[in-house]
């Protein structure tokens, strides 16, 4: 059985690796964010891996039961625009979230657990959702499915690669803190426009193509 | 420029040679080693002289090194330069010094002001039992250690209204000083804790290719501060006060003062009024580091 695609397929490739990036982007920053209040010891790199592993984990499971209902481009864009909004509070509100939690919790590893919690859970669960939805977006055949994934994996995992190259080597060197993660945050609302762009051309083609005004 | 390169390189081949001769002349027993969540820690004895070294694989040099025949004498210029503080606060009563390393610089202390309350913040708890099984350091009623990050605990400190007479900043990992205790905010939080009495030791490297960015930086905080290098050591060590500075004369006349009690230590307080400087020789277009920006060992001088 063949199913029309509702995206083509190289998007969903460049938005997988638009996820990827971001999300490594933003981890490597997360140790730059959190050691003026807890420090730079390895247990603050534990937590904050620990937070992101989780928080993708619980991503995936929820993006790919999400996909299984009549997936959208809507949906699959507003999963971009979700997580640039959630990752807002990293920018706009860090002092506030960090500073009680040092000021109550003595012992920093889990005031770095729980500060990573609060900033990077949310976010970072939404951009886990990307992969698996991507993944039903791309597959048109169940033949190919294990293909599809495959190819999905290794462009949103070449971004995250280049995600922590560009932060750690160069981001961190030319730019604020600051202005690294609005430009994530940018990035991913902009893939979002994108995704909602061609969806709509998508569909009036093929809206078009039904009344017969496009030859097939 | 050149001609401070010119030094430097001159300095450094003097030091190679004498490294050389001492590593020929005698041989250097390892009696300890052992890799901590943080480093490789060894410790080393030549004759009487034992020395504590931080990733020797990597070629880093000694951390501390005392004499088993003479503990009270400070074998490294930087650990007698940290207490070129003592010309501006003669008499502290509360001492906090953030990297413990082999205790030197605490032992002196507690050696000196036996009534004062003398605090330490170790990150690695490895290098606390090192100094304490290899280099007679010891905790005491007012001599405590506290594991954990520098950047944190001042924090903290900062919160509950504490304040120290004489800071002492030496706290290094891996490569340099770490990148969140180099910025303006953490600067001012170490403001937070002083009063104007205070006195703050910073131990860095001259020939850090930071040193420009970091100068900047603690300029920003504290104003001008006293520049302290000695010809003999590759260490700069920042003096600063949130007032304004002493002059020189008093500085001399503390020196005076100090140097029976210093005498026995080997720091040779007399000479130093005279290498303490506040003559700006970094460049002062270069960015101040701050949380938002510090990227630590990734700038080289650009």
């Amino acid at each position: 059985m063949t199913k029309t695609l509702i995206l083509p397929r190289a998007l969903i490739a460049g938005m997988a690796f638009v996820s990827g990036f971001c999300i490594m982007t933003i981890e490597m920053l997360g140790a730059r964010i959190l050691s003026p209040y807890f420090g730079g010891s390895l247990s603050v790199w534990g937590s904050i891996i620990t937070i992101f592993m989780l928080a993708l984990a619980l991503g995936y499971l929820l993006g790919g039961r999400l996909s299984t209902r009549t997936p959208s481009g809507l949906t699959y864009s507003l999963f971009f625009i979700g997580a640039a909004l959630f990752s807002l509070p990293i920018i706009l509100f860090a002092d506030s979230v960090m500073r009680p939690i040092m000021v109550n919790i003595e012992d920093p590893r889990y005031g770095s657990l729980l500060a990573s919690i609060f900033l990077f859970f949310i976010p970072t669960s939404i951009l886990g959702m990307i992969s698996p939805y991507s993944v039903r977006l791309m597959v048109d055949r169940e033949e190919h499915s294990g293909h599809m994934a495959g190819l999905l994996y290794f462009i949103s995992t070449l971004g995250s690669a280049l995600g922590t190259l560009g932060t750690s080597f160069y981001f961190v060197l030319w730019y604020e803190v600051n202005q690294i993660l609005w430009g994530a945050v940018a990035s991913l609302v902009l893939a979002g426009l994108v995704i909602l762009f061609f969806e709509n051309i998508m569909r009036t083609n093929k809206i078009l193509r039904n009344r017969g005004y496009v030859n097939k | 420029m050149l001609i401070n390169r010119k030094k430097l390189i001159f300095g450094s081949l003097i030091q190679l040679l004498a490294l050389a001769l001492l590593s020929v002349s005698s041989y250097a027993e390892t009696i300890h080693e052992e890799r901590s969540k943080y480093r490789d820690i060894t410790v080393t004895q030549t004759g009487e002289r034992r020395c504590l070294l931080f990733n020797v694989h990597r070629g880093d040099r000694n951390q501390t090194c005392m004499m088993l025949d003479n503990p009270n004498r400070l074998v490294f210029d930087y650990t007698r330069m940290s207490f070129a503080g003592l010309m501006l606060q003669q008499a502290p009563q509360s001492i906090l010094v953030i990297g413990l390393g082999g205790g030197s610089i605490p032992i002196t202390f507690a050696d000196l002001f036996p009534t004062a309350e003398i605090d330490v913040i170790e990150i690695d708890d490895a290098v606390v039992k090192v100094a304490k099984e290899y280099f007679q350091f010891n905790e005491t009623q007012n001599m405590k250690v506290y594991v954990g990050d520098g950047r944190p605990f001042i924090k903290r400190a900062a919160l509950r209204g504490n304040k120290y007479d004489y800071i002492v900043l030496d706290a290094f990992s891996g490569d340099y000083i770490p990148e969140h205790m180099l910025t303006r905010e953490f600067l001012e939080e170490v403001k937070a804790i002083m009063t104007r009495d205070s006195v703050l030791v910073a131990n860095t490297f001259s020939t850090s290719r930071l040193y420009d960015h970091e100068s900047v930086t603690y300029q920003r905080a504290f104003g001008e501060f006293y520049n302290f290098k000695l010809p003999t050591s590759g260490n700069r060590i920042i003096i600063a006060q949130l007032g304004l500075l002493p002059p020189r004369e008093e500085l001399v006349e503390a020196s005076r003062q100090l140097e029976a009690s210093l005498d026995k230590y080997g720091v040779n307080i007399t000479d130093y009024p005279r290498r303490l400087t506040t003559r700006a020789d970094w460049d002062m277009s270069r960015r101040e580091l701050t949380d938002q920006y510090s990227p630590g060992n990734l700038l080289r001088g650009n």
